[in-house]
């Protein structure tokens, strides 16, 4: 299995700010990679360096093989990028931007150009500045689908999209997914990236601190059980992996480290069982566990990348 | 008054965001001129040198048109500022406007007032507390500028009167930005639109000054730059006049309030037209879509550009109507003749037309920042396109358009200037190349905005105070005896002064390998920094 993007302790400062500070990153060919992280986690940072647009500070980058800050327009032809905020040109059409774009990039489908106008339900005669946030955010994601490129570059695509666009989104990337072309998606939508990745890396202060399948990732989390035993449990608070036992008789309720699961069962059913409730972790959890951490270290007055 | 609401607040914010911009308009405007009074008096102690000067002043065409009049040839005050009046009383206006539209359409455009519009505030809210941080910022400037003039030495009826004439002039153009701040839906045009407004209120003054039998001098009435000057300070300090600009002032809030009324936050008054949903098959490269960018503003100057050289050609045939003093005969003859002194006016003329193509030039180059900042260069950037091939892209137009512009009032001046004078065929190409000499010195500034870009792009915007520095030391550099060395740094005063002039290709081969040089540099450093 080839990489499609390579990152290896990647480190960039804005000044004073750390923005990443080591950051690992494995893109595998074909693949929709889920990239997440709280705000000002890195995410659009290290997108930034793949494209070629910072320079790390140290670290290795490779992207489709070569080195984006090098040879950065001749890998560009080979991917479509959609950035986190679109802004299009006051006075041309949405239509007029995707051709130019496509054309940029060494051509586009314009039998898929049409298609997905139509799928997303974009007017492309309006000019840039009679868009709305979600339909500036259209015009790239029609720009970038309709290119025929191997690599995907999304920056939380979908912000701005409603429920019903937000669909025909997953679809199109489930599409892409069949075709073998490898996607970065950038998120904060949970579900968006449960149904699209294959695999994931979640970042935190510039640093990548989980990365791979969501079952993997599941395995790291806690599942949380409620059991009602024959006898009352013994010598379950000795084993490993058990958080927050809460017993009552013979009523047991607890949280297990899900790599932990089958030891604590065996202790359970020793006991006898008589019902048993076992939640898997929900994503929400497994993120917020991650996110939660960062809250104190979070700087209150963080700047917003400069937009003037 | 609830349409009002917020305003107090509105204008505590722009104060702080302006708290170091406005005190240093301020102190620029009142240095510049108690620095210009106290100069030229020190000059003038013998009051026969003082009327010579005035004389031979009146009797120039091009000091005329460029400056004005001055009305009374024996007034101290008059004769130390007449460079001051027009010139001022434009600049008093450029600011009094840009700061207006800094308040209100810049805000609106980048939805900073929506933001604060969802909270509390009166739909004239915005337009008040610009009015009145622009209205008190120019008061404020004209009354210290009176103080200091007084201070230099000057009687206080007239300081005041000058003073008091600028900030006229300040607030009308407030008054026109407020208007224009309505119409487009960009800070841009809006600023466009005012400095449009400026310069044709600085020509129509130029064509009443210049009236040589005085049959077109009803024409400066028609100018806020004229009324100012016809306050007449030192020279009989009319303050009626000064109601002019404040009755003008009072009719453009009436029809800006008016058309808020009818038009949506964040809209313009022209509604949007849907366009084409294909781009056109030659957009197709970063060269395609800067000329787009560029095209709209580089026709409308290239037609005031065109008119101006027209204008200047015209004005250029009278210039003998001016020479009726003796002193003056005299001046001609030592200029050459008829023939000598329409050069020297043509000349002087061009100097200005060469000014007033670098704002364009800076003003293009200015584009790759914003379009940075913006974030529209990022997804440029992210395609086939390198990043030498996007700035030289807007580089290009930057110094292509001043080449167009400059060769159009060339030729615009050839043309009018021939035929007035019965020889188009002899006075075109020397007009063109009269025209063709600024290029290397406006490339130059434009290619100073280039490397600030490469270099230091959060300081891009000193290019407009370099370029305000350069037009101050050719403006009154030698009125305030300032060191050759420093009169030198303006690569203006390098330009040989066609026509009629000595040509010397030296100076033209500096200024263009200079401003090649800075570019290049540009586009090196530019290569090396981040984006975003
Ligand atoms: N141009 C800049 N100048 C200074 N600091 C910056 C700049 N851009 C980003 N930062 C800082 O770098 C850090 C990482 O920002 P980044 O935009 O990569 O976060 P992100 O993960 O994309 O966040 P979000 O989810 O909000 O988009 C933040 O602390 C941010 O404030
Ligand atoms: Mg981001």
């Amino acid at each position: 299995m080839t990489s499609a993007i390579v990152v290896s302790g990647l480190h960039k400062s804005y000044g004073s700010t750390h923005a990443l500070d080591g950051l690992d990153l494995e893109v595998a060919t074909g693949e929709v990679h889920g990239f997440l992280g709280p705000n000002g986690a890195g995410k659009s940072t290290t997108i930034r360096v793949l494209l070629g647009l910072l320079r790390g500070d140290a670290g290795d980058v490779s992207l489709l093989g070569g080195d984006p800050w090098h040879d950065a327009a001749k890998l560009h032809r080979r991917l479509a990028y959609v950035p986190g905020d679109v802004n299009l040109w006051p006075n041309l059409t949405g239509g007029e931007v995707i051709d130019l774009l496509g054309r940029l990039r060494g051509g586009l489908d314009e039998k898929k150009r049409d298609e997905l106008l139509r799928r997303f339900d974009l007017d492309p005669t309006k000019k840039g500045r009679t868009y709305s946030k979600g339909n500036r955010q259209k015009v790239a994601l029609v720009a970038a689908l309709a290119a025929d490129v191997e690599l995907l570059i999304l920056d939380e695509p979908t912000s701005g999209l409603d429920p019903l666009m937000e669909e025909v989104f997953r679809q199109c990337i489930e599409e892409e997914r069949q075709r073998d072309r490898t996607v970065l998606l950038s998120s904060h939508i949970l579900s968006e990236v449960e149904a699209l990745c294959d695999r994931i890396s979640i970042i935190r202060r510039g640093k990548v601190v989980e990365t791979g399948t969501l079952a993997d990732l599941r395995h790291l989390t806690r599942t949380s059980i409620q059991a009602e035993l024959a006898a009352s449990p013994n010598g379950i608070a000795q084993l490993p992996g058990i958080h927050d036992l809460d017993v009552e008789g013979n009523r047991v309720r607890c949280e297990v480290d899900t790599a932990q699961l089958e030891a604590v069962m065996r202790q359970l059913s020793a006991s006898g069982i008589k019902s048993l409730v076992a939640q898997p972790p929900t994503l929400e959890e497994l993120f917020l566990r991650h996110y939660e951490d960062d809250v104190p270290a979070q700087d209150s007055t963080e700047p917003e990348a400069a937009v003037r | 008054m609830n349409d009002f609401v917020g305003t107090g607040t509105l204008v505590r914010l722009a104060l702080r965001r302006d708290r170091i911009l406005i005190p240093i308009w301020i102190v620029v405007f009142v240095m510049t001129a108690a620095g210009s009074a106290k100069a030229t008096m020190d000059l003038y102690s013998d009051p026969k040198a003082l009327v010579d000067a005035a004389q031979t002043s009146n009797a120039s065409p091009a000091l005329v048109s460029l400056y004005g009049r001055i009305f009374d040839e024996s007034s101290l005050g008059e004769v130390s500022l007449f460079k001051l009046t027009a010139f001022g009383a434009l600049l008093v206006g450029l600011l009094g406007g840009m700061l207006v539209v800094r308040h209100t359409r810049s805000e609106e455009e980048s939805g900073r007032l929506e933001l604060l519009s969802a909270g509390v505030l009166g739909r004239y809210a915005a337009l008040t507390s610009a009015l009145i941080v622009s209205g008190a910022t120019v008061i404020v400037l004209g009354l210290l500028t009176a103080l200091s003039l007084m201070g230099s030495g000057l009687d206080a009826q007239g300081s005041f009167a000058f003073g008091l004439m600028w900030a006229a002039a300040g607030l009308s153009f407030a008054g026109v930005a407020a208007v224009t701040s309505q119409v487009s839906e960009s800070a841009r045009a809006a600023n466009g639109l005012t400095a449009i407004v400026l310069g044709v209120a600085y020509v129509l003054r130029a064509i009443g000054d210049s009236s040589a039998d005085g049959s077109t001098q009803w024409v400066s009435w028609l100018s806020p730059i004229g009324w100012s000057q016809q306050v007449r300070a030192y020279a009989g300090d009319r303050w009626a006049v000064l109601l002019v600009p404040l009755v003008f002032l009072a009719l453009l809030v009436t029809a800006a309030t008016a058309l808020i009324r009818r038009r949506d936050l964040g809209a313009g008054l022209v509604p949007p037209r849907p366009g084409p949903p294909r781009a056109a098959k030659s957009l197709r490269s970063p060269l395609a879509l800067a000329w787009r960018l560029h095209r709209g503003s580089l026709y409308a100057w290239g037609f005031a550009f065109l008119l101006l050289g027209l204008l200047v050609g015209n004005i250029a045939s009278n210039v003998d109507g001016f020479v009726t003093s003796d002193s003056a005969k005299e001046m001609v003859q030592k200029l050459g003749g008829v023939e000598g002194i329409t050069d020297a006016f043509l000349a002087t003329e061009m100097g200005m037309v060469g000014l007033l193509a670098s704002a364009f030039g800076i003003q293009a180059a200015l584009r790759l920042r914003s379009e940075e900042t913006a974030l529209r260069a990022e997804p440029l950037l992210a395609t086939g396109v390198s990043r030498a091939q996007w700035l030289a892209s807007h580089v290009l137009m930057a110094l292509l358009g001043t080449g167009v512009l400059i060769l159009v009032a060339g030729l615009g001046s050839g043309i009018s200037s021939g035929a007035s004078l019965g020889n188009v065929g002899r006075q075109v190409p020397r007009m063109l190349a009269a025209a063709a000499v600024q290029l290397p010195a406006i490339w130059l500034v434009a290619a100073l905005v280039v490397i600030l870009f490469g270099f230091a792009p959060k300081l891009v915007t000193g290019g407009w105070v370099l370029y305000g520095v350069f037009l101050l030391i050719g403006q009154f550099g030698e009125v305030f005896n300032l060191p050759q060395s420093v009169i030198n740094l303006s690569p203006y005063g390098h330009t040989p002064r066609l026509p009629g002039g000595d040509f010397s290709v030296t100076p033209v081969l500096w200024l263009t390998g200079i401003a090649a040089a800075l570019t290049i540099a540009g586009f090196a450093t530019f290569r090396r920094r981040d984006v975003g």
